[in-house]
């Protein structure tokens, strides 16, 4: 028996398999020999959050045995269209390689990824136990991929589209699941445009007991989203279709009977156009109620507050800010359980006559519901004091993204930059992880930062600071700093190279129309070379300068696949 | 030294003075500040996806150096008056999804309040939107696209389309395939009509070859 080592490295690989988060398992894998090899053996899952930061035949080698990947691509600014198409994040190579090493790959959950049908097909033929399929806010497919992985995936236990750039050709995929097929676990095809065929789904949800989670498109009707409750009453999370047909008194009384009849559901979403009146036949399934995801729902303050006296457990509410001050008011009278909130824009681009939430709102939420920690909210005024209230109300805030829709808007009330109210959210909110600020900001609030925000991991930033010195302020204070995001704001080079020490203890920095120039990126790519320094720079640009830059660390070297607009430095 | 973000970044809400600089018009831009200003940006279309792309050039006139250009937009304005641009938009701001854009815009469709598409032209820098409903026909709509963008149509004809013309109006139909406008009645066109295209040269050609 060696005597170095104290267990058998079965048993050590048994333990160690318990082992489920990722920090934990990084800390194991550096504990010595033994169980770096006992930990890498006995990995299930695997988290990639950059999918450019190490490549598969990298992966594979070092963890035989996944069942579950996780893979993210574009850097999250590409959302918003600052990143041009077909910039890489494509999955197919993945695929390719785990066709060949993971065999028995079961889950495979993308988010900004470059999927294409082929790669669909190709997944759907190549992993004979393919259970779980989930794309967010991928590209580069059609309804076709689907209906691939309907035919073949045996196995399949979940089938999760969310807010892709999907060629939505039409809902026949829908019907590719064969009459045999009973596995599925949950369904989510939400944010679909066309017709499926109601039949083939009815009997879908009929055969599929397990079926815990099924949110359903804007096309399914009031009529026949109450014939598919009626098959499915076990189900935990629903999204609804459109809530707004012309019922008549027996089908509204079977609706809210079938309502009732869900004892189960936590989770409810879709609503998409609601009539106010066939909201009521929601209240018996609110009372377990602790996510309510309204935010493609346009409601108004009324049905909203009324909904919401029913909703005494909610933890996580999204809404529209066609809820208004008032719809926030109801939040915090009747939520006290409260944990997250997000508000999203019916108008963002102000085309209509746009009165959404005001700083009032926010306070009243913060007042009501003591337990919020995470929070994002889309207004178009604020004021440093409102803020300050809210942090002192709800010390606990993890996410804090505020998005005040003027660039460069100050306090509405006072003129002054809202470089207080950011101040305050560091000083107060000491757990703090990810920061999302807006108005009108000067070094000032970059200061406060860095000198506060010692659990911060993630900076978004956007049209704020006066100077490099705001930017070095975060890259020198902010210990944990892990995802930084810029884009308009007047950092340069020098603050570029204040980061030099950090950057390989972070996932990536995105930087667009900074003032940073190609010879600064070519300085940092020259210092560390294991960093990947891309540069994005448009046609008939300033040579000189660099419009887009994105470094991030890889143990890959340099992309073997990136387009021509993307500069390797 | 860090005061230009105080003079140029006080923007009333209610009133912005965000400015667009047209195609053609006086140079709106200022020297780099890496703040809100940028000079002109191409528009990244992408064929594969239903996400949409915006370019839009937007120049800060706080400066009293620039109030001229800003009366210059106005007059260029008013000439066109069949025209009415859209309040300018910054790209990729506010920061919510693509998906989520194009499901409130496809909203606004059908709401009925007005019919507003966008035009892209390749090469442009930027897109415009204009109103379907201010045109009572296929005339009316190519000249205003015409002064918009600077181009020619030259004449339409069934079967070689815009012929012996540089340009050629193209529009994406409710089945997403690319059409070229003029082929059917006006009101189909309107309401079939979800976004126009110019295409230029060898794409121009193309269609009319069809």
């Amino acid at each position: 028996m060696n005597s170095s080592s104290a267990f058998p490295d079965e048993v050590l690989e048994r333990v160690l398999g318990m082992v489920k988060s990722r920090k934990d398992r990084s800390s194991v894998s550096l504990v010595c020999k033994e169980w770096y090899n006992a930990e890498r053996w006995s990995r299930k899952h695997v988290f990639i959050g950059n999918c450019y930061s190490v490549t598969p035949e990298i992966l594979t080698r070092r963890f035989p045995k996944i069942r579950s990947v996780t893979l993210k691509g574009k850097p999250r600014f590409s959302d918003f269209n600052l990143v041009p198409a077909n910039w890489g994040a494509d999955i197919h190579p993945w695929l390719v390689v785990f066709a060949q090493k993971y065999p028995f790959l079961e889950e495979l959950k993308l988010k900004r990824m470059f999927v294409t049908d082929e790669s669909l097909e190709f997944l759907a033929f190549s992993f004979p136990n393919f259970k779980a399929l989930s794309l967010l806010s991928c590209d580069g497919f059609s309804t076709d991929g689907l209906a691939a992985i309907a035919t073949y995936c045996k196995n399949l236990t979940e089938l999760d589209i969310q807010e892709n750039g999907i060629d939505d050709k039409n809902g026949n995929w829908l019907s590719c699941f064969p009459e045999s097929f009973t596995s599925l676990e949950v369904l989510n095809f939400a944010n679909l445009n066309n017709d499926v065929n109601i039949d083939a789904l009815e009997k879908l949800v009929g055969r599929c007991k397990s079926l815990k989670t099924l949110k359903v498109n804007k096309s399914v009707t009031l009529e026949q989203l109450q014939r598919l409750l009626v098959r499915a009453p076990q189900l935990c999370e629903l999204g609804t279709g459109s809530f707004s047909q012309e019922l008549t008194c027996q089908q509204y009384s079977e609706l809210k009977r079938a309502f009732n009849n869900c004892k189960n559901l936590h989770t409810l979403s879709g609503l998409w156009v609601a009539s106010t009146q066939y909201l009521e036949v929601l209240y018996p399934a609110c009372t377990n109620l602790t996510f309510l995801n309204f935010s493609y729902a346009p409601l108004d303050s009324e049905d909203l507050s009324k909904l919401l006296v029913h909703c005494p457990n909610l933890r996580r509410l999204w809404v529209v800010d066609t809820v208004e001050d008032k719809g926030l008011e109801a939040v915090g009278a009747y939520c006290p359980l409260l944990e997250e909130l997000r508000v999203f824009p019916a108008d963002p681009f102000d085309e209509g006559v746009a009165h959404g939430v005001t700083e009032s709102g926010f306070i009243a939420v913060s007042e009501g519901c003591r337990k919020l920690h995470y929070v994002l909210y889309f207004c178009r005024q604020m004021t440093n004091a409102a803020v300050a209230t809210v942090v002192q109300n709800c010390p606990d805030f993890t996410h804090f993204r505020l998005c005040i829709m003027t660039p460069g808007q100050p306090d509405y009330l006072t003129d002054e930059p809202m470089d207080e109210a950011f101040g305050a959210v560091v000083k107060n909110c000491t757990k703090l992880q990810r920061l999302a600020v807006s108005g009108s900001l000067t070094d000032l609030t970059f200061e406060y930062i860095g000198r506060h925000a010692k659990n911060l991991e993630t900076l978004s930033v956007a049209f704020a600071g006066s100077s490099d010195w705001g930017m070095q302020c975060v890259l020198y204070g902010c210990p944990k700093l892990r995802k930084l995001e810029i884009r308009d704001s007047p950092f340069g080079n020098a603050a570029l190279f204040s980061g030099l020490g950090k950057y390989e203890s972070m996932r990536s920095l995105w930087m667009s129309d900074c003032k940073v120039t190609m010879n600064g990126c070519r300085f940092v790519a020259q210092e560390r070379p294991r960093l990947n320094v891309e540069v994005i720079n448009e046609e008939g640009g300033d040579d000189s300068r660099a419009e887009k830059v994105y470094i991030y660390r890889s143990v890959a070297g340099p992309r073997r696949d990136a387009p021509p607009f993307v500069l390797t430095l | 030294m860090g005061s230009y973000i105080e003079t140029e970044l006080i923007i009333n809400h209610k009133d912005t003075e965000l400015r667009l600089g047209l195609p053609g018009s006086e140079d709106n831009q200022q020297s780099c500040n890496g703040s809100i200003v940028r000079s002109n940006k191409r528009s990244f279309s992408s064929e594969t996806t239903s996400v949409e792309h915006e370019s839009i050039c937007k120049s800060n006139n706080v400066s009293s150096d620039t109030s001229n250009s800003s009366t210059t937009n106005n007059d260029h304005d008013h000439d066109q008056d069949t025209i009415q641009p859209k309040k300018v938009q910054v790209v990729g701001w506010p920061p919510i999804r693509s998906f989520r854009k194009n499901s409130l815009q496809q909203k606004k469709v059908e709401d009925g309040c007005g019919m507003y598409v966008k035009v892209s032209m390749a090469g442009a820098p930027y897109l415009r939107k204009i109103d379907l409903k201010v045109y009572k026909s296929y005339s009316e709509l190519l000249i205003a696209l015409e002064n918009l963008f600077k181009c020619t149509f030259g004449e339409y004809s069934e079967r070689e389309g815009y012929n012996g013309s540089e340009c050629a109006p193209t529009y994406e139909d409710k089945d997403g395939d690319w059409m070229l406008v003029g082929d059917v009645p006006w009101n189909m066109f309107i309401s079939s009509c979800k976004r126009l295209k110019i295409v230029k040269g060898s794409e121009a050609k193309g269609l009319a070859c069809l």
